[in-house]
């Protein structure tokens, strides 16, 4: 389905995650983060741009592998993006809905 | 008409979904199978944005005895799931084989050890409590229990940890 996020037409699915990373701006990530009660800082756009790169690299991400080679630990994580940090940081970074346990 | 408001009211609550809030766990047992799924389950809560608290009682305190917590087994005996006669399970090094293949599976799914765990929790944000009981059964103190736990609490104590809507609780 399609959203309208920051003026354009983007691909998401049902739980309004990205399906599309090429579709991706900061002004989408600005906009879901808003959407999420999340006001982004240079520290929430650093562990973005490391999801991101992870998932790239096609690296499987956990919040034990983000805590241990990610920009901040998992305490920050949780104030950064609370209720739900990986999930809440992999929909602003446009990536799918993290399947991981741990 | 009085019953006929407590009906509607009764299917008003029905229908509203009611979230899950916050999962209290109890773990009474320290086989490593126990105890990783009581972890699991907790860090599962905190990663879904949903308050998680661990009460450690009876043999669940080894979990986060200082001197035991890296050296908790899974049991190889009266565990069908093993699929081993029962009487082979109970020979010399059989739990250890047993549990060093399980640990090398865990490592191999990004899955912590038990200190490892236990501070990913803390930095979760999901809370530890001690069983009271259970410490003086054992005679143990708060100096031999991972230092990051935040407290002993007694029976009492844990249930009104409980209060609020959507708090549910699990005994492991």
């Amino acid at each position: 389905m399609e959203k309208q996020l920051a003026g354009l037409d983007i691909s998401v699915d049902n739980e309004g995650y990205l399906t599309d990373l090429s579709q991706w701006t900061r002004e989408v990530a600005e906009e879901i983060a808003e959407e999420e009660g999340i006001e982004m800082t240079d520290q929430h756009w650093k562990v973005i741009e490391y999801i991101q790169d992870s998932f790239r690299n096609q690296e499987s991400l956990s919040m034990r592998s983000l805590g241990k080679r990610g920009p901040v630990s998992i305490k920050d994580l949780y104030a950064l993006f609370p209720d739900g940090p990986l999930k809440k940081a992999s929909k602003i970074a446009g990536i799918p809905k993290p399947a991981s346990c741990v | 008409m009085g019953q006929g408001l407590a009906k509607d009211e009764t299917d008003a609550q029905l229908t509203e979904p009611a979230a899950v809030k916050k999962m209290l766990l109890i773990l009474s047992k320290a086989t490593l199978d126990n105890v990783y799924a009581c972890f699991i389950l907790a860090n599962g809560a905190r990663m879904e944005g949903i308050e998680a608290e661990i009460f450690f009682t009876f043999f669940g305190l080894e979990a986060i005895t200082k001197t035991k917590m890296e050296k908790l087994h899974i049991a190889t005996v009266g565990n069908p799931a093993m699929h081993i006669p029962t009487m082979l399970g109970g020979l010399p090094g059989m739990e250890s084989f047993a549990t060093k293949m399980m640990k090398a599976e865990i490592e191999k799914l990004d899955i912590p050890t038990v200190s490892e765990f236990l501070d990913i929790l803390t930095a979760s944000g999901a809370k530890l409590w001690a069983c009271k009981l259970a410490m003086e059964m054992f005679h143990l103190e708060q100096k031999d229990l991972f230092d990051e736990i935040d407290g002993v609490l007694t029976v009492g104590g844990f249930y009104e940890r409980a209060i609020g809507e959507g708090t549910h609780l699990l005994f492991i």
